[in-house]
């Protein structure tokens, strides 16, 4: 009576090949090596080294670099010129992004329009800088204009100052910030807006209780990426502005640093500091998204 | 029950059309709506029932026609002044407000002090059983519960109209019935005039007090769930009320309502709803109820059996004849595949449609 044998016994689990499938390792895992190799070589070795670097000054002990930085005003006060840029120029992006997301998002033709604001971005920032500086240049159209209209006496300083590089850096980082915000609006189920609106909610109550609270996350994750765009301000920050003045941003600090004293080490400390502001903003912003509602921006499960 | 309902007398559609470019989605619909009545607007998708709904709701702005509230047009407020409470097909629930939120918004958007808000929330959550649910959020609760919440957000501003549009087609079947019983429920206990919109014949019969039958943006037929699955007034209509065999023929003869057909050589007789003259094509509508198994002769056909499929109680067959026409039949017990049988209607049970003219699309 084979049939009522006991059946083989198994004698061991599954193949260490099952083991790691079913924890997310396969042979497809290898075809993020290279990847990892690429980052490890470009980034992670990088960063590690100037890092330590900046701990290895030319003169003093290994805290020199950042002791000179932070007593020395011409320095310190670099962190403060690019907030003051890159703060304002990413609240005006975000805010005149959101009424234009609101009225393209109703558009049929809206991939031409999309296409046609996003082209600053193909530009470069050194092509808008040197057509900034000949537009709102002294002898430049939008000076005469005014000037020929008699709505100014003479032209007025729209260049080599904190306006130049404020205009430019809002040239280009608009799209941007475009960009992200429209795929945040349209993510929202119009059917939310109707809702609100036969319960009686008028347009701006709408959007003050059911558009602004459900974007919120996305506008933080928008301020964040634009903001470091806009933090890391150089060449417009050179063409279009003040470059050992009021637009003396913490980027050519960095540059003075290394290609001027040729001081590798401190370089190193002031992309240092530079990234420190940089992540703590970001990690602000972000930690603030825990006071809004996170979860999926449509009422249904589906 | 201090969920107290707008005062009014009628809402009147007045020749109200839609269109979208060249596509006349709505065309010259007429329909008065009195006070408390529940109204099923019922067709196949794209037949306009929705855009009515939104047209109503002022989602959608009319292109022509007007509509009225007693003596006041309404077709030209915006929807937020018109105040009618929907229920939309994905419930459309805020998803950042918890289930008192949601229920409380429109009363806060109208400026309501914040002790009637609780109130009214209060009763309307006990109107729709959601009690010890009121600081969830929409995503933590299942489909019914959302459904609740939508009807219950709806009905607590106390509008004059009640629109819901096809608000249970996101359930499965066990939960659609219940929530079926729950808005007749509902509506029993408040009388909230209502417009609700469906493509299931089912949950128009038993919901509605009046069925409107709409195809291609054209009100085919008004009447009472029962005038309507009787007697249905043209051939579409009765498709849409489970009358799936339809059999093409010629007309011989027509006398005091009865009239005969020709169908592939048989004769077939049953009741005329349209007129039909000598000769015309005409369709014979039967059904799967009324078509059972019989002897040739006595209004009978012969065809060939398909399929066979136990449904409890009985069989149901499907079956074709040697002029290609389709059938689905009743029978009592099952039927080899393959065997010829002659299929029989009681000529009471046959209603007899003219060749409907054809659509615009």
């Amino acid at each position: 009576m084979e049939a009522l044998a006991p059946t083989t016994r198994v004698e061991h689990g599954p193949s260490l090949r099952q083991r790691l499938a079913a924890k997310g390792f396969d042979a497809v895992t290898l075809l993020a090596v290279p990847a990892a190799i690429f980052s490890l070589l470009l980034f992670v070795y990088p960063f590690a080294f100037g890092f330590v670097l900046s701990f290895e000054p030319k003169n003093g002990g290994w805290l020199a670099n950042y002791q000179r930085f932070f007593s020395d005003s011409y320095l310190y006060d670099t962190i403060a010129n690019t907030l003051w840029l890159s703060v304002p120029v990413t609240l005006l992006n975000l805010l005149l992004a959101v009424p234009v997301s609101f009225r393209v998002r109703l558009m049929r033709r809206q991939r031409l329009l999309t296409t046609i604001l996003v082209l600053p971005i193909t530009l470069g920032t050194v092509l808008v800088a040197e057509g900034l500086l000949n537009y709102l240049g002294p002898q430049g159209w939008f000076n005469r204009t005014l000037v020929t209209f008699g709505i100014l006496d003479q032209p007025m300083r729209l260049v080599h100052n904190y306006w130049g590089v404020f205009a430019s850096l809002v040239i280009t980082g608009f799209p941007f910030t475009f960009l992200l915000t429209l795929s945040y609006v349209t993510g929202i189920d119009p059917a939310l807006e109707q809702a609100a609106a036969t319960l009686g909610a008028s347009a701006w109550q709408r959007f003050l209780h059911v558009y602004l609270p459900l974007l919120m996350p996305g506008f933080a994750i928008t301020f964040c990426l634009s903001f470091v765009q806009a933090f890391s301000v150089f060449p417009s920050a050179v063409l279009l502005g003040e470059p050992a003045g009021s637009t003396r941003v913490i980027s050519i600090a960095a540059y003075q640093a290394a290609f001027e004293e040729y001081d590798y080490s401190m370089a190193s400390a002031v992309a240092m500091i530079m990234g420190f502001v940089q992540l703590a903003i970001v990690v602000l912003v972000l930690a603030s998204r825990g006071l809004f509602y996170r979860g999926p921006a449509s009422g249904a499960k589906g | 029950m201090t969920i107290a309902l707008s005062q009014f007398n009628e809402v009147r559609l007045d020749r109200v059309s839609r269109e979208f470019g060249a596509l006349n989605a709505l065309r010259d619909v007429s329909l008065t709506i009195q006070r408390r009545e529940f109204i099923a607007l019922l067709g196949p998708s794209g037949c306009g029932k929705s855009t009515t709904l939104n047209c109503i709701a002022g989602l959608l702005p009319v292109t022509g026609g007007a509509i009225w509230l007693d003596k006041s047009r309404i077709d030209t407020l915006r929807p937020e002044e018109r105040g009618f409470g929907m229920v939309f097909q994905n419930y459309a629930l805020f998803p950042h407000l918890n289930v008192r939120q949601n229920i409380g918004f429109g009363l806060k958007m109208r400026g309501t002090p914040r002790a009637e808000i609780d109130r009214k929330v209060n009763e309307a959550l006990s109107l729709v059983r959601l009690q010890g649910q009121e600081n969830k959020l929409p995503g933590q609760l299942s489909g019914g519960q959302q459904q609740r919440v939508a009807i219950a957000r709806a009905i607590v501003i106390e509008p004059p109209l009640v629109l819901m549009d096809e608000p249970l087609s996101n359930l499965d079947a066990k939960l659609r019935l219940e929530m079926r019983a729950e808005i007749r429920r509902i509506h029993n206990e408040l009388g909230a005039t209502t417009i609700y919109v469906t493509h299931d014949q089912d949950e128009a019969l038993s919901l509605a007090d009046r069925i409107v039958v709409l195809r291609d943006g054209v009100v085919r037929q008004v009447g009472t769930p029962k005038e309507l699955y009787d007697s249905p007034a043209h051939l579409d209509v009765a498709d849409f009320m489970g009358f799936r065999n339809k059999l093409k023929g010629t007309v011989l003869a027509v006398e005091n309502g009865r009239t005969v057909l020709d169908v592939e050589g048989s004769r077939i007789s049953g009741i005329a709803r349209e007129n039909l003259s000598v000769g015309s094509t005409a369709f014979a509508a039967i059904r799967p109820d009324d078509l059972i198994l019989g002897e040739a002769g006595g209004n009978a056909l012969k065809v060939k059996v398909d399929t066979i499929e136990y449904r409890g109680r009985e069989f149901v067959g499907t079956a074709h004849s040697d002029g290609g026409l389709d059938f689905v039949f009743r029978a009592h017990q099952p039927v080899d595949l393959g065997t010829t049988v002659h299929l029989q209607a009681d000529d009471q049970r046959v209603l007899v449609f003219a060749e409907p003219i054809k659509g615009r699309r």
